[in-house]
């Protein structure tokens, strides 16, 4: 399992430990994977053709 | 007050003149953060008003049998409906839950006055300008307002200033815990229910901020200044905002599960990390799934579509199971370690069921768990999707989840704000103890008649559904009247719970007993256990009773689940 600091904490503790942290996670990860994704998408989608 | 709250601070830094010690939990309480959670939590409950009027106006219209309003009246309620329920009612209680978990749990001051003014302002300016742009007949939008439907400019900078203001509470609720953590206000980890209201406050952060990128180049499109807004960006981005507010919704809901769990039976979470990872996996998780709303769009492919509808492969359907077992769990080992510990259900007869503050949040956990957990994965499967899209099966979902879910537990959680916060006591206990059952049993009934009339096909956001003379004859199987007739029966009953809600609450704020100085009078009496009873080791948590209850949900997950794979293979016949 994972280890542990100097001052005994599990890594995932610190990361709950830490509010800033899991706010920049919590902001980057759906932003990329749902919004910048997306929009990417878009981007690349050809446009039709007009009948 | 135990565990979910139980980091219990050692010295807060409040001015002295500005805090009080709470004659019931000894906690001591911010005045200042009060005066902001009174005022927000009134402002929730007139918006919740409006939006209560809008719904039983529509649900009547629905009901094919009655079909009341004309059709531009019902597609402007529906568009008011949507908006003061899904976001003033809502993100104002939220902003009050930020205010008291950030404040009173961390035994700490708030932040900033002049930001807690700001966010009230702003969201009550903006919720105003928006209910006034609707009622004025100029924004028969509906919630979503997707472009090229155009409403009027006020509306959109309506919403602007909500979501502004609301970014500006999150920004002093992050701002709080932060001098929590200066002042050394509290030691070690933050409690459970500060961790949870941090996690839909990050949610929320994202949330915001897709407000921000989707409403204001539609408020310049609306004044003429951008000349056109792309359909298929203002989907994919209005839904950051649209669906992801409603994961705030469940962050929210979910702490005050934990929060009541407490309060009512002194119940303490089985195992924090569990707990708490659960809460991580909803913040880096929950919000990918606002693409359930875009299964059928041409825009987007088939990869982004099953990796975002799924959270990533279902980590947040995970924590929410996780929750699900953690908070009925905790309950029960609070419950069994008071002596009821017979049979595999002892502890939930002898629960305390006549406290709207137990009622309500056990109520909303199994409506939000049975009901808006397995239709939410159900529907949001992408092949599945395709036999439900925009009919009246996610409306059906989602007022199990937002109604039966989330405002469910705020009603329950109000039965103690009142005397807590506002020091006020109530009238009509008895009418307080029903009002859980009649909003809880109205709106599951509505739910369900919403949810098998879609599977009718009946189209959701629909004035006439019957195409009243029209060139051809269309319509519904009579099976799918039944259904509306259901729904709307449900419509009427919920009503009823949610004006009782309100009449109760409104006459204990501004009329009722002042309790300042006494501890609240118990919602219910402390059960006896029988004599003989063998109750729980401290250091045991078993759980049977639970572990029953979560197989008995698996079992109706898989059997709904693969149901619907049936049906859809019925639907395409494969030769």
């Amino acid at each position: 399992m994972g280890t542990r600091d100097p001052d005994g904490k599990h890594p995932f503790q610190k990361l709950m430990d830490n509010p800033w942290l899991l706010l920049a996670l919590g902001v980057v990860i759906p932003t990329v994977s749902y919004t910048v994704w997306g929009w990417i998408e878009l981007w690349v989608l050809p446009a039709a053709t007009l009948p | 007050m135990a565990s979910a709250v139980e980091s219990l601070p050692i010295s807060g830094n409040h001015p002295a003149s500005e805090v009080r010690t709470c004659d019931t939990t000894s906690l001591p309480v911010c005045l200042t953060a009060q005066k902001f959670i009174r005022m927000h939590a009134v402002a929730a409950v007139v918006f919740l008003l409006i939006g209560g009027i809008a719904a039983i106006l529509i649900g009547l219209t629905r009901w094919p049998a009655v079909h009341l309003l004309p059709a531009e009246w019902y597609y402007r309620l529906l568009t008011l409906h949507g908006l003061n329920m899904l976001i003033f009612w809502i993100l104002n209680f939220e902003i009050a839950v930020l205010y008291f978990a950030g404040t009173v749990l961390l035994n700490t001051r708030l932040a900033s006055r002049w930001a807690a003014w700001g966010c009230l302002g702003l969201m009550t300016v903006g919720a105003v300008m928006v209910d006034v742009a609707i009622a004025q007949g100029k924004s028969d939008v509906l919630m979503t307002s997707y472009v090229p439907l155009r409403a009027s400019p006020w509306f959109y900078l309506g919403i602007i200033l909500v979501a502004v203001g609301t970014l500006v509470g999150v920004i002093n609720y992050f701002a709080t815990i932060y001098i929590a953590k200066r002042d050394k206000t509290y030691e070690g980890s933050v409690p459970l229910v500060v961790f949870g209201a941090t996690a839909a406050a990050i949610i929320a952060v994202v949330t915001l901020l897709h407000g921000a990128v989707v409403m204001i180049p539609t408020w310049l499109w609306s004044m003429g200044v951008l000349s056109q807004i792309d359909p298929a960006w203002y989907r994919i981005t209005w839904w950051g905002l649209g669906h992801m507010s409603q994961q705030v919704n469940v962050c929210a809901m979910v702490s005050v599960w934990y929060l009541l769990g407490t309060l009512t039976t002194g119940a303490s979470p089985l195992n924090q990390g569990v707990c708490r990872g659960a809460f991580v996996l909803y913040i880096l998780f929950i919000n990918l799934a606002s693409a359930h709303h875009l299964l059928v769009d041409p825009g987007v492919g088939a990869g982004w579509k099953i990796w975002n509808t799924s959270y990533a492969m279902y980590l947040a359907v995970l924590a929410s199971m996780i929750h699900g077992f953690t908070v009925p769990a905790s309950v029960e080992v609070a419950m069994r370690k008071k002596g009821f510990n017979r049979g595999l259900f002892g502890w939930l007869a002898a629960a305390p069921w006549s406290n709207p503050g137990f009622s309500g949040f056990f109520l909303s956990l199994v409506i939000f768990g049975f009901g808006g957990g397995i239709t939410g994965v159900v529907l949001g499967t992408q092949q599945i999707n395709i036999m439900a899209h925009n009919t009246m099966r996610i409306p059906g979902h989602f007022h199990v989840t937002v109604v039966g879910g989330t405002t469910l537990a705020f009603m329950a959680l109000t039965y103690y704000v009142v005397p807590l916060v506002f020091q006020r006591d109530f009238y009509a206990k008895a009418l307080c103890r029903i009002q859980p059952y009649v909003f809880a049993g109205g709106i599951t009934v509505m739910a369900l008649g919403m949810s098998f009339a879609g599977s009718y096909g009946v189209p959701r956001r629909h004035w006439d559904v019957e195409f009243t003379g029209g060139q051809f004859a269309a319509g519904f199987d009579p099976g799918a009247h039944v259904m509306l007739g259901v729904m709307g029966v449900g419509a009427l009953v919920a009503f009823v719970g949610l004006l009782l809600f309100i009449l109760l609450v409104v006459a204990a704020v501004f009329t009722g007993p002042a309790i300042a100085g006494q501890a609240m009078q118990a919602w219910h009496e402390e059960p006896q256990a029988p004599a003989d009873a063998a109750t729980m080791a401290e250091e045991e948590h078993n759980t049977p009773g639970t572990v029953v209850l979560v197989l008995v949900f698996l079992t109706t997950f898989a059997v709904y689940y693969f149901a619907n794979w049936k049906w859809l293979s019925d639907v395409w016949e494969v030769r």
